[in-house]
């Protein structure tokens, strides 16, 4: 029976024209290609984060030595975080904008949580190409808008650092955070 | 393959018959590289840097094993191990150096064979398998020594890191997912370092593979010559070896003494003295560069400065790709049944333009992102694009070429003809 190569042959089809040796064929390669994609997922999973990566991935920091007008650069991610602590003119200032009037149109109250509006916690990551922006340490020059200033390609950001001039497309990012206690929040 | 003339490999030594009876190997380098490859009698010097790339990439490899064996891709040593090569290992500062400019050696002889295939015609029918092929080389040695760069762990090698993966990020949805999957984390680390170690190591041997695919698919139809016109006979050709082992030869010889100038005297002149700081995350070099074989591609990148539709940066990451993309296409943009730009005396006023743009770009690649580098390389990628996409079809199809000779043979006499007088 192996060596009929007719259709009309008992057993080797319905008549219809499909051969059972196709269907065997068909299903038998799918099925290894099934199994070689399933294969594939380790191998590709294997570039992600790995555990001990994400273990770092939220961080607590205690705010209780940051005095109004400071800015604490820590690590996130492996990354810059800027912590500040704005002053009551840093905040007016940042909510006299028109939000409309931005390039990435958000207001200082978006950007933190409510009744902690003096905690402005960012990514010190510039959102153009990735360089740190400057201003969130001692003497540190901020930018004409008195927020964040990336010397790499004058980025300025404003007092909520929000984009105000510049090539960078968006404000700097926020980070997920939650306050644990009135001096302690977490980031991540 | 190859021409019904080309000579027979007839091993005479008993011991060469009874291999070539069980493994062809030598006859298949006979065919190759050997007097079994007929080559057109003109080829001039720009002939010899398929041969150099060749070499480029056989320093790179030799240098780059001996250098693993003492480099160690971990975040934080690997910044140290690069400093004992330097310091501590026998001829280890040597072997660096080599290695280094090895890259840009490499890539200098790759651009004089690209733009020597733009010039001559060498992607048009029946070559287009060979240009792509040679595109997909190129494209691998930059991921190459992209990675390459990375790996010694300063300053550079960080925020380069940081900047082209964060190329990624600019895609919309995927990109940020993609950028974290390819660095292992949310920001170069040890898991970016290891990875790019490992393909680092991978992908010379990749290209080593494709070049074979690359000189098989050339020995199709054969060699192009500066006339770019067919063979015709025996008389328009002669052995590979030993006229053009010869001639190679030579022209090697120049290549390491140039490569040497360089390498003893003025090592350091194509790297970047911030890769001699050690990577800090907190802290950004005040002008990121990348190496100076990327600069034109970078200045493109960098064009784009206006939200239009999508973000400028993604319209940038678009269009540095696209500008290597649209090389694929290339045999088919020119549709001038003429190859050789010799006989074609408008394509080659806009060839030598194309030339110059390429120049500029490079070096507004490497300037401070500020005006005026910024127009410029406004312009000049859109005259880049310009080039390929409107001037060289139109061109094809309104020029009129300059009457070809009969055949290689008659050109070559011709001038030898015209030099005797």
């Amino acid at each position: 029976m192996a060596t009929l190569e007719t259709t009309d042959t008992p057993g080797e089809g319905a008549g219809d024209g499909v051969r059972r040796r196709d269907f065997i064929n068909i299903a038998a390669v799918s099925f290894a290609g099934v199994g070689a994609a399933t294969v594939l997922l380790p191998l590709i999973n294997q570039m992600n984060p790995s555990a001990d990566v994400l273990a770092l991935a939220s961080i607590e920091v205690d705010l209780s030595a940051i005095k109004e007008g400071q800015a604490v650069k820590t690590i996130f991610r492996k990354q810059p975080l800027f912590i500040r602590h704005l002053t009551g003119a840093e905040i007016s200032a940042a909510d006299k904008v028109d939000p409309s009037s931005l390039r990435d149109p958000q207001t200082l109250e978006e950007r933190t949580v409510d009744g902690k509006k003096q905690w402005l916690i960012t990514m010190g990551v510039c959102t153009h190409l990735g360089c740190v922006p400057l201003g969130a340490g001692e003497g540190e020059i901020k930018g004409e808008f008195g927020g964040y200033f990336c010397p790499c390609h004058g980025s300025s950001y404003d007092t909520a650092a929000r984009i105000r001039k510049g090539p960078a497309p968006t404000n700097l990012e926020v980070p997920k955070f939650a306050f644990k206690s009135d001096t302690v929040v977490q980031v991540g | 393959m190859s021409f019904p003339w080309a000579k027979h490999y007839a091993p005479k030594h008993p011991l060469m018959q009874w291999i070539d009876s069980r493994l062809p190997l030598p006859r298949l380098v006979y065919n190759a590289v050997g007097a079994g490859y007929p080559v057109p009698r003109n080829l001039n010097y720009f002939w010899n840097f398929g041969v150099l790339s060749g070499a480029a990439l056989a320093i790179q490899i030799v240098t780059g094993i001996v250098l693993a064996m003492h480099y160690a891709a971990n975040g934080l040593v690997a910044f140290d191990s690069v400093e004992h090569i330097m310091r501590d290992v026998n001829s280890g500062w040597m072997l660096r150096y080599a290695h280094a400019n090895g890259a840009s050696f490499f890539f200098i002889v790759v651009y004089l064979h690209i733009f020597r295939g733009l010039f001559y015609g060498s992607y048009k029918a029946p070559r287009e398998m060979v240009w792509l092929l040679g595109l997909v080389i190129f494209l691998l040695m930059m991921a190459t020594a992209f990675m390459g760069y990375v790996l010694p762990w300063g300053q550079m090698s960080f925020w380069g890191a940081k900047v082209i993966t964060g190329l990624f990020g600019a895609l919309p949805v995927v990109g940020t997912p993609i950028q974290t999957w390819l660095l292992g984390g949310f920001a170069p680390d040890n898991a970016a370092l290891n990875r790019f170690f490992s393909l680092h190591y991978l992908l010379p041997f990749v290209i080593a593979g494709v070049i074979i695919l690359h000189i098989w698919a050339l020995h199709i139809p054969g060699s192009s010559n500066p006339t770019g016109i067919d063979v015709k006979g025996p008389q328009d050709t002669v052995p590979f070896h030993p006229y053009y082992t010869a001639k190679d030869g030579f022209g090697l010889g120049v290549f390491l003494f140039l490569y040497c100038a360089v390498l003893f005297f003025a090592p350091n002149a194509l790297g970047h003295p911030d890769n001699y700081i050690a990577a800090n995350p907190l802290s950004t070099p005040a002008h990121i560069v990348p190496e100076w074989y990327f600069w034109p591609f970078y200045a493109i990148l960098r064009a784009f400065t206006v939200d239009f539709i999508l973000p400028a940066k993604l319209w940038g990451v678009i269009a540095m790709f696209g500008s290597i993309i649209l090389l694929f296409f290339l045999p088919w943009l020119d549709k001038s049944p003429v190859r050789s730009g010799n006989y074609r005396p408008a394509f080659k006023k806009f060839f030598w333009l194309l030339v110059i743009d390429v120049l500029i770009l490079g070096w507004c690649g490497g300037a401070p992102a500020e005006e005026p580098y910024v127009m410029i390389s406004q312009l000049a990628a859109a005259y880049y694009f310009a080039h390929f996409l409107i001037i060289l079809p139109i061109v094809s199809r309104m020029e009129r070429p300059l009457p070809l000779p009969n055949s290689i043979t008659e050109a070559v006499l011709e001038k030898h003809g015209n030099a005797a007088a």
